[in-house]
This record gives C-alpha cells, structure tokens and sequence, in this order.
C-alpha cells in the first residue's frame, strides 16, 4: 500500500523523510474563497492529499481522529488518532475504595455501562474467592441487565451507523426501540446509564415491584422493532450496496490484531465468551452464538442484529427464574455486602426506615459495620485477577492488582472498542473514502472506551 | 493442526475447559417464501409508511415532560422526622461515600442549655453546614446508600441546569425539605420522655404539647427582641 516503505510490516508508518516534509506543501483553510484553494492545489499537479477526519467530524462516533491519506477518493493509508476522551478514570480508580470504582468504570464505555460494573465487580469477587457465594438472584439480575445493554448497545450501532449513511429512519426506530429497554433499565437501578448498579458481592438493590411484568411487556415490542429494522437493512438495495464487501477483515487478520466480538463472529468464528468461559451462570442458558462468515459490514450489521434476539432469549428466561427465586441480592458476608437497604417513600429514595431501626435504634455491631464499609470499605487480599466478559463489542476484560488494601493498586480494562479500532487501517486502506465511515461504523467503536 | 482447523488453531491450547460452542451461522437460512422474497428490498417502505399511523414516541419535553421512574436519581432533600427536628445528625458518611467529592458537612453540638444554639436533631450533633455541589455530582446515589439516618433521600426533580455556577452550590437552606403540616420549626428540644433511639424506632409520630409550648414561647421571645 504505501509506496516509500521497505519495511515487511504492513501496519508500519513509512519512513518520514524530512526533506520531503519540510517542501510539502501544506494547505490550511481558514476562510477565503474555496475555489482559489483548489487552483492553487491543482497548480501542483499533486493527487496525494492527507486529511484529517475528526476529532470534531459528526460521523466518527464522538471524537476519533482518522488520520487518511488519500489519492484522489482512494484510501491509500489510514491510521486511527486516539486519545481525545482520556479522562484518567483507570488512574482515579486507584484512589477510591473497591466499591466506589464501580462509579467511575461504568462510564468507560458509556453505551455498555453494566458490562464493565460486571467485569469489574465479577474480578474483585475473584480476588476475594467469594465467585460462588454470590445469591443466584443477583447473578440472574446481572445477567438480565448484561443483556438489555448488550440491545441497547446494538441499537446504538446500527442506529448511528443507519444514520452515517444518511438513513435516518434506522436511527430513529433505532433509538425509539433502545428507549424501552433504558425505561425498564432506568425503573431498576434509577439511572438510564452510568448506573453503578452491579456491586461486588451481588446489586446494589433488588428489583421494584412489577418489573418482571415490565419485561414481558417490553421484549415482544422490541422484537418487533427489531423486525422492522430487518425489514429497513436487511435486503435494501443501497444498506447492501454500500455494506457487502465493504471493510472487510477475514479470521487470520481479526486474530492477528485481536479483535473480538461481532467483528470477529463475521468472520465465522464461533468466539463467546458466554460459552467458552462462563461466567454469572451463563453456562445454564439457552442461547446461540451468532456467525456469518462474509467478514464484512454487512455481516457484522447482521450478526448484531441477530445477537439482538438471542439477548431477547436469554432476557425472557431471566424474567422466568426471577419470578421463582425471591432469595437475596446481595452476599451474606456482613464484612464484603455493602449495607444499603434502599426504599422508596414520599420523600424519595433512601435507606428504609428498617435498615435505620436496625443499625441506629438496636444494633451497634449493624451500626458499626455499615460505618466502616462506607468510610473504609473493604480489604481485598493481595494479588492480581483477570477476568473478562463478553461485552457488545467484544471481550471486556477487567486486570485488578490488589495489594490488600481496599482500594486498587492498580485496575485496568482491556476495552474491546480499543483493541477493535486498531483494524481501521486494515479494513479501510485501499478503499474509498466513503466506505471508512461504513468500515468504522461496524466496528462500533465507542471513544469514552477507548480512551478511558 | 494449525494446518487443518484453522478455526481453532488461534486459540489457547492449554487444554482447558475453553470448548468453542458450535456457532450458529445464518448466512444461508432458508428465505420464508416466494413473495416475501420479492418484496424484501422494499420492505423498509412498509415500515415507514405504517409509522404513519402509529403513536408518535417523541417526548414534548419542556411543554409536557414524561415523569421519572420512581426511583430516578435527582435532586436531593434533607428529611425531617415528624416532628420537624432534622434527620442529619451530621455524621459525615455521606461525603464519605461520594466518589466525586461533591459533599461537604461540618457537623456541630446540639445545645439544649437555656442559653445555648438550640437542637436540631435528637442526638448529639447536627449538620450544621452541608452544601452538595452539583457541578461535580455524578448522581450515583451512594450517599443516599450511606445515609445511616435516611437524612438524605433523591428526589424525582431533574432540572438542575444554570447558567452560574456559584448557584449549582445549593446549601443546607435549599436542600432541607420544607415543613409539613403540623411540624415545628428547629430549634427546640426533643419530645418529653423519648431519647434519639426512639425516634429512629419510630416512635415519634408528630410535634407533643411541650414541644409547641417550647416553640411558642422562643417565637414570641423572638419577636419580643425584634420589635424592640
């Protein structure tokens, strides 16, 4: 691809040669008349053109820098410019007690906020070695919530991905159906995301009355409204004609760069984390795991699509075990479950007026443990943990490094969005400039991720 | 291997329990019919068009907002207990528990001495600062979840936005929940013959006699002075 390379490496940069840089001509538009630009750019008789798309272009999800050297419309390098959305929540998270943390990682990746609370509470319950004692009910809960977000993630995808390519319908049916799924999120944890939910030891609360009848009522619409975003991408003459073919990155290239999720099952591999590692009882579910194997856009548009109604599956059986197990939310260690008891009343949300006649009016070891969890929190013993989940995008992994403190001494998450956007220059060079937004699109890349 | 399963060869081969699941591939499904085949690139036009009929989902925001779910994280309120002394005792746990360092509390003495500041809250202490600051609250709820009094609850109010942000500071004044019917106005003492553990057993279910007698008695000495 690049032409003033010797280098074996496809992914390498070329060589920079000074001499040639300092001579380039280089073209800054600030205002003027666009057509003197042009002349004087055609004067040079010169086809090559590096541009920079982003970090401020509406169609790069948030604020990624694609850095495209072009020959006329064609892509000849392309290379991904991060770092735009860093904000030091891995830094931060050293600083705030285990249970804090979870605030801070839900609003890594801000489409998939239960994901990472999961991954997270998930390795600090390894490092624990509590992973069994957590109550059945609060891993289905997790489960159920896993799954909403893994739709509403989706529907994120092709919505804004729908709407890249000027099909604005996908994104408003798009956004219309994952508003269903953030009403019955919201009516649980209270927060339609960032929702610091999901706790080590188990959830922060148990589900309000009437929700398994809210999510029996909301999986049959949202199916249908998937239906009818099928019926808008699925065999359109122009979603196939802009998406067949189109960023494509086979098996050996996703396994080289370590890509995983719906890019990777495009190319036909079966890779799941909720099969092949299990975790939260997902091992006990019934669901398939989704593949195509024409490792393109198109495929990915498909593979999300479909994993949208195995999510419908597995909420469904959450919604039925929920029904039959009343049990706790949280771990019966007094020592690790945090001590909240949350009630509703007509001065809002707060402790219930039982937790508060407990450890105020006659308990004071209650008392005493509810101060020093929320002061001090928790000890977690030395040592380091991986663990990971299979998040919308791909693998979400959560490295936790314990010095038996209660906080972290260090925590750091293998974002999928990270690891998938280093395909952009495979999947985008040597194609059209227009196909590097549907490229880009079918990664998903989200930046609050990426960057963390 | 690598040569014959190029499928698994990428994978750990540590001989461990991670078993790829047989994928479900889609690619060549079976297509449902002749006709639904014909129609399916115009199919999206169906959508469209029966949308037309349907509800619209699009919320009126500022002329007709749609109402939280009840346990929406909001605004936050200072509680009272029935008889209108404060339920913060000052106990700091709530700034402790906020992962933004958005809340500050500085506590202070009760004084139930003739001469003394009055009581706020049965118990000991009471908050006499507390100032949550909504440039940095982050809505997490953990300070509501610390609460060891349910002082401080979350509201369903969500319009917080100002164009100064001195006013995004909101003190005790604002965030304390305003009197209901029937309650007193702090300071005055705790009701005859209970103690703080009462009041959190929930024995106190309003304002006693000695209460309003109290009340009374400080209002009048007050407007004594200030006519004076």
């Amino acid at each position: 691809m690049s032409t003033h390379t010797e280098s074996t490496d496809p992914y390498a940069t070329g060589i920079v040669d000074d001499e040639a840089v300092a001579d380039a001509h280089v073209f800054n538009i600030e205002g003027g008349d666009w057509d003197d630009l042009v002349d004087e750019a055609t004067s040079l008789n010169e086809e090559r053109i590096v541009v920079n798309m982003g970090p401020q272009h509406p169609s790069t999800h948030g604020v990624l820098r694609l850095i495209l050297e072009l020959d006329g419309e064609t892509v000849t390098e392309a290379r991904a410019g991060i770092g735009y959305l860093h904000t030091g929540i891995e830094k931060n998270m050293e600083f705030r007690t285990w249970t804090q943390g979870v605030t801070f990682c839900t609003r890594m990746d801000y489409l998939t906020p239960l994901f990472q609370e999961a991954a997270y509470c998930l390795a600090i319950e390894k490092l624990l070695g509590i992973t069994d004692d957590i109550p059945e009910r609060a891993s289905v809960i997790r489960v159920l919530m896993m799954e909403m977000t893994r739709i509403s993630s989706h529907l994120v995808a092709l919505g804004t991905g729908g709407m890249e390519m000027g099909a604005t319908t996908v994104m408003t049916i798009g956004f219309r159906e994952r508003e269903r799924i953030l009403g019955i999120i919201e009516m649980i944890t209270g927060l339609r995301m960032n929702n610091a939910y999901i706790r080590p030891g188990g959830v922060a609360v148990d589900l309000p009355p009437g929700t398994i009848d809210a999510i029996r009522d909301m999986v049959p619409k949202v199916r249908k409204g998937i239906g009818e975003l099928e019926a808008l991408l699925n065999e359109n003459p122009i979603v196939k004609g802009r998406m067949v073919d189109v960023g494509v990155l086979d098996l050996a290239g996703c396994m080289a760069l370590s890509v995983t999720g719906p890019v990777l099952r495009s190319t036909g591999l079966p890779y799941d984390l909720r099969k092949s590692d299990p975790y939260c009882g997902y091992e006990t579910y019934d669901f398939d795991v989704i593949t195509r194997t024409s490792s393109d856009a198109y495929g990915r548009l498909r593979v999300r699509i479909d994993e949208m109604y195995e999510s419908l599956k597995i909420i469904a059986q959450c919604a039925d075990r929920l029904q039959d197990n009343p049990g706790p939310v949280m771990v019966a260690d007094k020592k690790i479950g945090w001590p909240a008891q949350l009630a509703l009343g007509p001065d809002g949300l707060g402790n219930s007026l039982d937790h508060i006649r407990e450890i105020m009016g006659e308990s004071m070891e209650s008392l005493i443990h509810h101060f020093k969890l929320v002061t001090e929190g928790f000890r977690v013993p030395p040592g380091q943990v991986y663990q990971a989940v299979e998040s919308a995008k791909g693998e979400l992994g959560c490295h936790l490094v314990s010095e038996g403190g209660t906080r972290p001494y260090r925590a750091h998450f293998r974002d999928p969005s990270f690891n998938n956007l280093q395909a952009v220059a495979a999947m985008c060079e040597g194609g059209m400039i227009a196909d590097v937004i549907v490229a880009v699109a079918s990664i998903d890349p989200v930046m609050g991720g990426v960057d963390r | 291997m690598a040569d014959d399963n190029s499928v698994g060869a990428p994978l750990p081969q540590d001989g461990s329990a991670r078993q790829l699941p047989s994928g479900s591939d889609r690619g060549d499904e079976k297509s449902s019919g002749f006709w639904s085949d014909l129609f399916a690139p115009v199919a999206g036009f169906g959508v469209s068009f029966s949308t037309m009929f349907r509800k619209v989902a699009t919320e009126e925001y500022p002329e007709k907002p749609r109402p939280t779910a009840p346990r929406y994280h909001g605004r936050h309120q200072l509680n009272r207990h029935p008889d209108g002394l404060e339920k913060c005792v000052g106990c700091e746990l709530c700034a402790w528990a906020c992962p933004a360092d958005a809340i500050l509390v500085e506590g202070a003495d009760n004084d139930d001495s003739p001469d003394g500041a009055g009581r706020f809250s049965p118990g000991e202490r009471y908050g006499r600062v507390y100032q949550i600051n909504y440039l940095r609250c982050i809505f997490c709820g953990y300070c509501i979840e610390a609460c060891p009094t349910r002082a401080l609850t979350m509201t369903n109010f969500y319009e917080l936005a100002d164009n100064d942000r001195g006013k995004l500071i909101f003190t005790k004044d604002q965030l304390l929940a305003p009197l209901q019917e029937g309650m007193l106005q702090p300071p005055f003492p705790m009701a005859e013959g209970m103690n703080e553990k009462d009041y959190y057993r929930g024995k106190v279910s309003g304002p006693t006699d000695g209460q309003r007698e109290y009340v009374d008695a400080r209002d009048a000495r007050i407007d004594e002075e200030m006519s004076q």
